[in-house]
């Protein structure tokens, strides 16, 4: 027998039967859950009088329509849709025995943020929510991915999915990333490479001497914007970075059970073997801070780099793509966007509102503070986060340095609880997607990571951070 | 639709954008919503209205009628970005029930087959024939037929497209995909007391 993937390990364990048509119907270990794609779910279930079969392997949060920042000392929602649909939640959980995090409380955050965080999510578990940056949770070695609301309830009710075996698609970064150069730029180099339609049908699975070099924090950046190249999954082979992430927290394994589950992770990677359907290599080391300039993830360049002139274009569709891109941004191809004035900036999202991402920001503010007329914005992923940055102090830096300290969520990611850019407005965001009116309608944003971000703070302007880290 | 091998007869709304994503299909400010109905008046918002809440009259959607409009034609990589299965409510809810696109999404794919809404991948060539023949006359007619797994277009020629057979075959004979998945219940129980 050949060697398997790791994507191929996971996927046989988790197979209860052949179903029709090539589909299997595959087990689900955690299923993930947020207001916003599961109330019809639960109606579906209500319908048909079905229970939630495995209340113990569901876990759900409040993240995408809570307010993050206080009145009054408090969060209050001031959004009566909102209110209604997380009231719709909280009603679900406590009907069906579902726990439930929710906003303002000890563990709540972002759902992608929150589940390694606990320990809930580990290597060789499939993991599901209706969300699509569920490919976050890949990082762990775990099959990790979005599913639709139907599909929500189909876990809810059966805790299995039909599913369909992919294929797979490595991606080496070979070298070590330069200081300056994060896992948020790895994964957008890749995504510019490929295009934002190049893994789709594939599970991808990354690896080399950068990615190894990476703490969890940046594989788990790496995995979330797999989807913005349209591949199923993204995963990372355990290892001992892995293990010494887990161990300890709230739902890791205990005691004998650890080392049990140490032994049977360890066997996940993939064969020295294993084939895999597609490969691209890519050199860490050459790699420079990225920013996108257009309305995919897949618009991208080097810092310094030229954006692109339609012209250029690989074909009639790309080019009229480009052309609609740069008028809908406003910016102008043969020149880089080093300089661009940015009227709002964005730390946070479930790419990037870990702890280290926020260090990484901090690193910058320490030394220079926001430039005046710019509005920054630092939305830790979750409760648990917020309390270690304030616990190391990191609050009072991004404050001092004239930057806004909130609450989590997902906030001005996706601008459904009143935190948006105004039309027109140019924002550079750690979060993952750029699409005309993401961050607010008529809004125009550049991604890049938590240290470009906060040099664009400091510029006001999108800027180097390297200069600033010297 | 279904019952007839879901087989109809309809003119196109043509989009000819590529990369479609759902933010745009249905912003995510509209996404507070506790139900699936309701949602086509909020169909490509922030490209369908002006800032007054005016429907724009360049915008194809505003040129269309739902009663005899029931596919939209786009270009590539249609239903990227969010997995919010909204998308597809928002579209059927509009009232149509094909989209011709040169590719698609995965997970949209998914969704938007689970919600009666057929995704019809075209090769280049029969794509570029229907623009042709819908710019030559833009009420031209479509027949979409699931059973033949083919796309007539308004002059005649019919282009096979082919849908993943098991998705196809739940929304011929108008089964849910749940139902079925409640059938390996037994395997299901057994699957976890053996781990
Ligand atoms: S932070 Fe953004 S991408 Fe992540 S779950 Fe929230 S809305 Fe989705």
């Amino acid at each position: 027998m050949t060697g398997r993937t790791l994507y191929e390990k996971v996927y046989a364990d988790h197979v209860v039967a052949q179903a029709a048509h090539g589909r299997d119907v595959l087990y689900i270990d955690l299923h993930l859950v947020h207001e916003v794609t599961s109330p019809q779910a639960f109606a579906v279930l209500a319908e048909r009088g079905l229970e939630v079969r495995r209340p113990d392997r569901t876990v759900a949060t409040m993240d995408h329509s809570i307010p993050t920042k206080r009145t009054d000392g408090k969060l209050q929602i001031l959004d009566e849709a909102a209110r209604s649909q997380l009231e719709t939640l909280s009603r679900n959980c406590a009907a069906h025995g579902i726990p439930l995090h929710a906003m303002g409380e000890e563990a709540q955050g972002v759902v992608h943020v929150i589940g390694p965080e606990l320990g809930l999510t580990q290597p060789g578990m499939t993991v599901v929510c209706g969300d699509s940056h569920t490919s976050t949770h890949g990082a762990f070695g775990a099959l990790a991915f979005g599913i639709g609301t139907s599909q929500v309830g189909h876990v809810l009710a059966t805790q299995t999915l039909l599913e369909r075996r992919a294929k797979t698609f490595r991606v080496t970064f070979t070298g070590r990333a330069p200081d300056g150069v994060s896992a948020k730029d790895l994964v957008l180099a890749f995504i510019a490479k490929v295009g934002t339609g190049g893994g789709a049908g594939h599970v991808l699975e990354f690896g080399g001497e950068a990615v190894r070099a990476l703490s969890m924090e940046g594989r788990m950046t790496l995995c979330n914007m797999s989807i913005e190249a349209g591949a199923r999954a993204g995963m990372v082979a355990p290892d001992e970075t892995t293990f010494a992430y887990l161990k300890g927290r709230a739902q890791a394994p205990k005691g004998a059970d650890w080392d049990a589950a140490v032994a049977r992770w360890s066997a996940l990677p993939s064969d020295p073997d294993a084939t895999f359907d597609r490969e691209i290599t890519l050199d860490a080391s050459a790699l420079t801070p990225r920013v996108t300039w257009g309305t995919n993830p897949g618009m991208g360049v080097g810092i310094d780099e030229p954006l692109p002139a339609p012209g250029d274009a690989k074909d009639a569709t790309e080019k009229a793509a480009r052309e609609q891109a740069l008028a809908y941004m406003k910016m102008e191809a043969g020149k880089p966007l080093l300089g661009e004035a940015v009227d709002v900036v964005f730390i946070g999202s479930c790419t990037n509102a870990r702890i280290e991402d926020l260090r990484e920001a901090a690193r910058i503010f320490r030394k220079h503070r926001v430039k005046d007329g710019t509005r920054v914005l630092v939305v830790p992923g979750s409760r648990q986060v917020k309390g270690a940055a304030e616990a190391e102090g990191l609050d009072r830096v991004f404050t001092e340095a004239g930057a806004e300290w909130r609450d989590p969520g997902c906030s001005m990611c996706i601008a459904m609880n009143g935190d948006k850019i105004e039309p027109g407005q140019l924002a550079v965001s750690t979060s993952n997607r750029n699409f005309e009116g993401r961050q607010g309608p008529g809004g125009r944003t550049i991604l890049a990571s938590p240290p470009t971000a906060a040099a664009a703070a400091v510029r006001g302007a999108v800027a180097d951070p390297r200069e600033l880290l010297r | 639709m279904t019952g007839h091998g879901f087989q109809f007869r309809s003119r196109v709304v043509t989009l000819l954008r590529d990369h479609v994503d759902t933010d745009q299909i249905i912003p995510a400010r509209f996404l507070t919503t506790t139900t699936k109905q309701g949602l086509g008046e909020k169909l490509f918002n922030d490209w369908r209205y002006a800032k007054d809440g005016t429907p724009r009259p360049d915008f194809p959607l505003n040129q269309a009628d739902p009663a005899v409009s029931r596919v939209l034609l786009a270009g590539e990589d249609f239903g990227c970005g969010s997995s919010r299965e909204h998308a597809p409510w928002a579209l059927v809810d509009w009232g149509l029930r094909a989209i011709v696109a040169r590719s698609f999404a995965d997970i949209f794919r998914n969704n938007a087959l689970k919600n009666g809404l057929l995704p019809i991948e075209l090769p280049e060539e029969p794509h570029r024939q229907l623009i042709a023949e819908l710019e030559r006359d833009p009420a031209a007619e479509v027949v979409v037929s699931l059973q033949a797994e083919e796309l007539t277009l308004p002059g005649g020629d019919r282009v096979a497209f082919t849908v993943d057979p098991f998705a196809r075959h739940l929304l011929l004979e108008g089964l849910d995909e749940l139902d079925y998945l409640r059938t390996f219940a037994d395997q299901t129980v057994a699957f976890e007391a053996q781990r």
